[in-house]
């Protein structure tokens, strides 16, 4: 049973095609000025990793902002419904989902049936982001995947005061030239980072099991320290949340064709 | 009667010299490392200026962000009362002071006595102070005392869509690597800072007469900007506007001595 999903988005458009609950396409792909245009072009490149043609398709469903000039679907749902029941199918014991990308911070809660309870994202401030790391990396002089060990290498960390990524880089500047240690400013930045993310965390409620994905699940500084401020113990995943919305769609699709209600 | 005041900034330092109403130096330096240098460096230039020595000055009243490590202050006051009674003396029909300075933006409501009723300020975000336009600069590797005259020759200004300054900057880098007009880019800028300082003003409420102190006053792009996100008119300091706060210390200073019992 072959069925799709497709949710095309204002910056990427991304179909998942899947066959009896495995995967067999994923691609994304920058959004292109008018969504059908998007829908089409993610969805050729989804058909020839699969090896499939349109007609294969059983059903599908479309998501996203711009779901509704999907030409191909036979039904759409709301992009929240789909990232839950994603984030669901992807990670089946998660109740939090923390996902922290370059640029941005998400925090989703689902319930056991992968419904959609919460969601926060900030992708409005520096801070709380990977931005905010690769910043700090940089004025101390570090490679960015260095950056997480040196927390269990601080001896006596700093505080830093400041939230915003720009004033935080000032003190950062300002320790490194009272002579403060590499190892005791990054632990600082990780802190910084975690205690941030925590708040946005919170906000929503935590609840176990909490994953987090994102290129910052590598940072094991940022990950240790959020795990003492939210007072949980954290999954990693590798997982890339951001086709969770069309592999919710392709779920539902399959769901649809079984003939179970959604 | 000769009182000074001294306002010790995150990014400047100023001393105003008065003299029964006169001011008879006001010279404004850049920060150094330590508050107590800076001051002492400004308020020599500013004796030097007058032609004095640190005697003849009856009261001191420090002020700003330094103001705890002056050393030859009489007392210290809180930057909000010095810049509200500052703005009041040349202009009477202040209502509200916007300042910006290079590490805050503060909204000041008076009174019809010059008296502060309200404030609100802003130092927990780099976007919206001096430094925001300070980065951008760099970025575009232009000066940032020449961004406001730039700006005057725009014709559309490119709408700036991040309010976070680390992600603004990069939104700038696109700007120009798309070949897009510096003074488009500035005048957006200008608009963008004006929109931030403008959500932060509306808490207080916005009275006229408004005037603009601090250093970002002296940038006319955001003179332009600021009064058309906010629809009035925004009058121009009679002096320079980065003294405002030190004027205000001084003029602090020179009641404190009139209200005091001869000795």
């Amino acid at each position: 049973m072959i069925v799709a999903g497709c949710d095309v988005g204002s910056l990427t458009a991304k179909v998942v095609i899947m066959n009896d609950g495995k995967i067999l396409a994923s691609p994304v792909i920058r959004s292109k000025p008018r969504p059908e245009e998007s829908a089409k072009e993610v969805m050729d490149m989804a058909l020839s990793k699969a090896g499939l043609s349109m007609d294969a398709i059983e059903y599908c469903i479309g998501t996203g902002y711009g779901r509704a000039k999907i030409p191909f679907v036979d039904d759409v749902i709301s992009e929240i419904a789909c990232h839950g029941k994603g984030a669901q199918f992807l990670l089946p014991t998660a109740r939090t989902v923390i996902d922290i990308g370059g640029q941005d911070c998400k925090t989703m809660k689902i319930d056991r049936i992968g419904k959609l309870v919460k969601f926060i994202t900030n992708d409005k401030c520096a801070a709380g982001t990977g931005r905010f790391l690769e910043v700090m990396a940089k004025v101390l002089g570090v490679r960015l995947e260095d950056l997480g060990a040196l927390s269990a290498r601080a001896r006596a960390p700093v505080t830093l005061a400041s939230t915003c990524t720009v004033w935080a880089q000032a003190e950062v500047i300002r320790n490194l030239n009272e002579g403060k240690s590499i190892e005791d400013i990054g632990a600082s930045v990780n802190e910084a980072m975690a205690k941030r993310v925590a708040i946005l965390a919170n906000s929503v409620g935590v609840e176990k099991d909490v994953y987090m994905t994102g290129g910052v699940t590598k940072n094991i500084g940022v990950v240790k320290s959020l795990e003492r401020l939210l007072g949980v113990k954290i999954k990693k995943s590798r997982v890339d949340p951001q086709v969770a919305g069309a592999l919710g769609a392709a779920v539902f699709a399959k769901e649809r064709l079984e003939g179970r209600a959604i | 009667m000769i009182v000074a005041g001294c306002d010790v900034g995150s990014l400047t330092a100023k001393v105003v010299i008065m003299d029964n109403g006169n001011i008879l130096s006001a010279p404004v330096i850049r920060a150094k490392t330590r508050p107590e240098e800076s001051a002492k460096e400004v308020m020599d230039m500013a004796l030097s200026e007058a032609d004095i020595s640190m005697d003849a000055i009856k009261y001191c009243i420090g002020t700003g962000y330094g103001r705890k490590q002056i050393p030859f202050a009489d007392e210290v006051i809180s930057e909000i009362t010095c810049h509200g009674k500052g703005a009041y003396w040349f202009l009477p029909t202040v209502r509200t002071i916007i300042d910006i300075g290079g590490q805050d933006a503060k909204a000041i409501k008076v009174d019809e006595n010059g008296n502060v009723i309200r404030y609100v300020y802003n130092d927990k975000c780099a976007s919206g102070t001096g430094r925001f336009l300070e980065i951008m600069a760099d970025t575009m590797e232009i000066k940032l005392e020449d961004m406001g005259k730039i700006s005057l020759s725009s014709n559309s200004p490119v709408s700036i869509s991040n309010q976070c300054t680390v992600f603004a900057e990069t939104e700038v880098i696109s700007l120009v690597n798309d070949d897009k007009e510096i003074p488009d880019i500035v005048s957006g800028l200008h608009r963008a800072m004006a929109h931030r300082v403008a959500s932060l003003v509306k808490g207080i409420g916005v009275e006229t007469d408004v005037i603009m102190s601090g250093g970002v006053a002296k940038n006319v792009g955001m003179y332009t900007a600021l009064s058309e996100v906010l629809g009035v008119q925004i009058k121009k300091t009679k002096v320079d506007p980065q003294i405002n706060g030190a004027l205000g210390a001084a003029l602090l200073a020179q009641e404190a001595l009139r209200s005091r019992p001869s000795v």
